[in-house]
């Protein structure tokens, strides 16, 4: 079959590999329908995330239908049209009984990597390094899925289109539990920093939840636009305005009550020399990431508020506002997103006609183009905000 | 097992640690070489520092011609001193650097025989740096000699032992009865290749050993406390033998069990088999992590977890040579 394969840093391939077999009794084969290109899969791209392998099949956002089925698997069948969530959760362990699936304690063979970076280890991911499993992923004609009686979601609904449930697997969710964390009260002013795709379903659900303001900070004035228009956003441009500032404003000096980082480890900085001094670092792996956003959404937020981070990250910072979390009795809030908690309330969200994911699509090309979708994408060519593939 | 002492009270889930054991189980008794290793260490500085500071003096010091070059020597082999002090200051068990120090002492003998016989060297000087150096390296001998041996003077035989604990979300009677039917242990042992049982507490253990090579034996259950332990050992004749407990209690939260094991065996070949064997990756902390996150799995999914990276499951060999994230052809 034909996949999308990491070649090293700023390389991808769609290369022929070998089909997918079924390794485990509970384990489905889905002929790959609609995938996406996801932020994360960019920090893959740039070289950031440790332990990737040249030929590991990217993509952890996909759906389709499912082929074959090993032989304990009973709660999907061939021929049903599923969504697949990106953390993989065997359904069985404490954490998966507690519904902290993107915490569960068996889907990760490589446990042992993850406990040296983390002390710990989380779930197993799809096609995402090999510190997180080393599973193959979904950017791909086929991909096996394990414990699929615990992750993929039917879609009965065949009115519904892939591009409506596609996002399902991954941004819709995460920026959805990136609102909830908050605990939103009704009037609260939720701030988001990042205006791709889930700084854009942050900010939508932070309206559904019943916020009283939403304000997005970003760059790039058509995503800012997009906020606007589809959560009702008052938008930031940090190049022209004193974001600190600014929210002060708006709340009349108190600060956001839920501040959410949807940009993660790559951050931009408005201020060269300040953007300089953490891309060297990083470059030279003294840290791991570029906390900008990180940084301002903690020293931003009102006294006793929240912090919600959704972003990824993977390893180290570096001047991180420690003071000003503890001095002003900040909550952190964060984690992978639990997606199979989720998808079953926001399909229902879709469906009624709450939220149309589609909007924050802007590209749609053959699994054969995946290389220059990355490169569209990172590079934010033609308004992108989000690549879907057609395999 | 009847010897063994009861393992750490490791509460991490999935933690684990490993000891050489000392079959007296006295750690008083290495007191002497670990004193004779820090005393030596604190010499190492007190000699390094003007090594490197002050080679010149240092070099008519020891009745050498002080060149160019025999400065650098001199500063070299103070920076050789103190390189290797804190790795025995800061160590329990600083074996590995004593025997770097004999290694360095072999050094230092070597080059005062070469400048006994150069031109411009004082032999008297140069012979009584050397006699100090062979002093010195009689102590280093006796030090690394110390801190490595833990052999019981008895039968030489040196015991590896490792602890590892795990918590699963099975009730403690579930659990129990699992390990209870030995035949379920290859299922998450990876190095087992069987286990038999023949009658109530009698099993056939048949293990993988390296090149190919297989290592068996009969094993009974000594202890058995329904829901909270299970001790085996191996019969006498074994040719690697060992012994086992697993120790059950009910976790906080309701339902799940923590799982404590330990595992002791004696290495073919003793000190020298379980370096080597550490050097294949069969490091028994490792093992015993792997085996029970192994175990975890079976117990709570019914099977192994595998991936594309890692078909066979968790193992830390496979862990370190990861085949690439794409589909098994």
């Amino acid at each position: 079959m034909r996949a999308n394969c990491w070649m090293g840093v700023h390389r991808v391939e769609v290369r022929d590999v070998p089909d997918p077999k079924i390794l485990n009794d509970g384990d489905a084969i889905v002929r790959v329908t609609s995938t996406a290109i996801c932020g994360s899969d960019l920090h893959l791209f740039d070289g950031y995330i440790p332990t990737m392998e040249k030929g590991d099949v990217l993509g952890h956002e996909f759906m389709g239908e499912v082929v074959e089925v090993g032989k304990g698997v009973t709660r999907v069948e061939v021929g049903d049209r599923v969504v697949v969530p990106f953390p993989i959760a065997c359904g069985s362990c404490l954490a998966c009984h507690r519904e902290l699936y993107s915490l569960c304690e068996n889907s990760n063979p490589n446990a042992g990597m993850a406990e040296k970076a983390w002390g710990s280890s989380a779930a197993g991911i799809f096609g995402y390094s090999h510190m997180a499993g080393g599973y193959a992923g979904g950017q791909a004609e086929y991909v096996r899925v394990p414990f699929a009686d615990v992750g993929p979601i039917v879609i009965e609904d065949d009115s519904l289109s892939d591009e409506q449930v596609l996002f399902l697997s991954d941004i819709f969710p995460t920026g959805y539990m990136g609102a909830e964390l908050c605990d939103i009260q009704p009037a609260d002013t939720v701030a988001v920093w990042g205006a791709g795709p889930v700084g854009q379903f942050a900010a939508a659900s932070a309206a559904l939840l019943g916020a009283g303001q939403v304000v997005v900070i970003d760059r790039f004035p058509y995503r800012l636009r997009t906020a606007a228009e589809h959560a009702g956003a008052q938008t930031l441009n940090y190049e022209e305005v004193d974001v600190r500032e600014a929210l002060r404003e708006l709340t009349a000096g108190r600060g956001p009550d839920a501040c959410i980082d949807a940009v993660g480890m790559e951050a931009h900085h408005g201020s060269g020399p300040i953007h300089a001094y953490d891309k060297v670092k990083q470059g030279l792996r003294m840290e791991t990431e570029r906390p900008h956003a990180l940084r301002q959404a903690i020293t931003s937020c009102r006294n006793g508020g929240t912090v919600s981070i959704m972003g990824v990250y993977g390893g180290m910072v570096d001047k991180f506002p420690l003071g000003s979390l503890m001095n002003r009795s900040l909550t952190i809030k964060t984690g992978q997103c639990h997606v199979q908690r989720y998808m079953r309330p926001l399909l229902q969200r879709i469906q009624s006609g709450e939220i149309d994911p589609t909007f924050v699509i802007t590209h749609r090309m053959p699994l054969s183009e995946a290389a220059q979708g990355y490169d569209i994408f990172r590079h934010k060519q033609d308004d992108c905000m989000k690549v879907v593939l057609n395999a | 097992m009847g010897s063994a002492r009861p393992g750490n009270p490791t509460t991490s889930e999935g933690g684990a640690q490993a000891t050489t054991a000392d079959p007296r189980g006295s750690d008083g008794r290495r007191g002497g070489g670990e004193r004779l290793a820090k005393g030596l260490a604190w010499f190492s500085i007190g000699l390094g520092v003007p090594q490197v500071l002050a080679p010149g003096r240092m070099n008519r010091l020891i009745g050498v011609d002080d060149s160019r070059q025999n400065r650098a020597v001199m500063r070299a082999m103070g920076v050789r001193e103190l390189a290797g002090a804190p790795g025995i200051l800061d160590r329990p068990r600083p074996s590995g650097f004593l025997f770097a120090r004999v290694a360095g002492d072999a050094l230092d003998l070597a080059l005062l025989g070469a400048a006994l016989r150069a031109k411009g060297s004082a032999r008297a000087r140069v012979a009584a740096a050397a006699a100090a150096v062979a002093g010195v390296t009689v102590l280093d001998v006796i030090a690394s000699a110390k801190t490595s041996r833990s052999a019981d003077p008895t039968t030489g035989e040196r015991a590896v032992r490792a602890h590892g604990a795990i918590t699963v979300n099975r009730p403690p009677d579930e659990v129990y009865r699992f390990w209870r039917d030995v035949e379920n242990l290859p299922r998450f042992m990876a190095h087992l290749e069987s286990v038999h049982g023949q009658e109530d507490l009698r099993s056939h253990w048949v293990a993988r050993a390296p090149a190919g090579r297989t290592v068996e034996w009969d094993a009974e259950v000594v202890e058995d406390v329904p829901g909270e332990l299970i001790a085996w050992r191996s019969l006498d004749g074994a040719e690697v033998p060992n012994s086992g407990t697993v120790r059950l209690a009910p976790a906080p939260r309701g339902g799940a069990t923590e799982v404590r094991v330990d595992v002791e065996h004696q290495p073919p070949l003793g000190a020298v088999g379980a370096a080597a064997a550490r050097l294949f990756g069969e490091d028994p902390v490792q093992q015993i992590k792997d085996d029970l996150r192994r175990f975890k799995q079976v117990i709570e999914t019914g099977e192994v977890v595998r991936s594309d990276g890692s078909p066979d499951g968790t193992r830390t060999q496979r862990q370190l040579h990861q085949r690439h994230a794409q589909p098994l052809a």
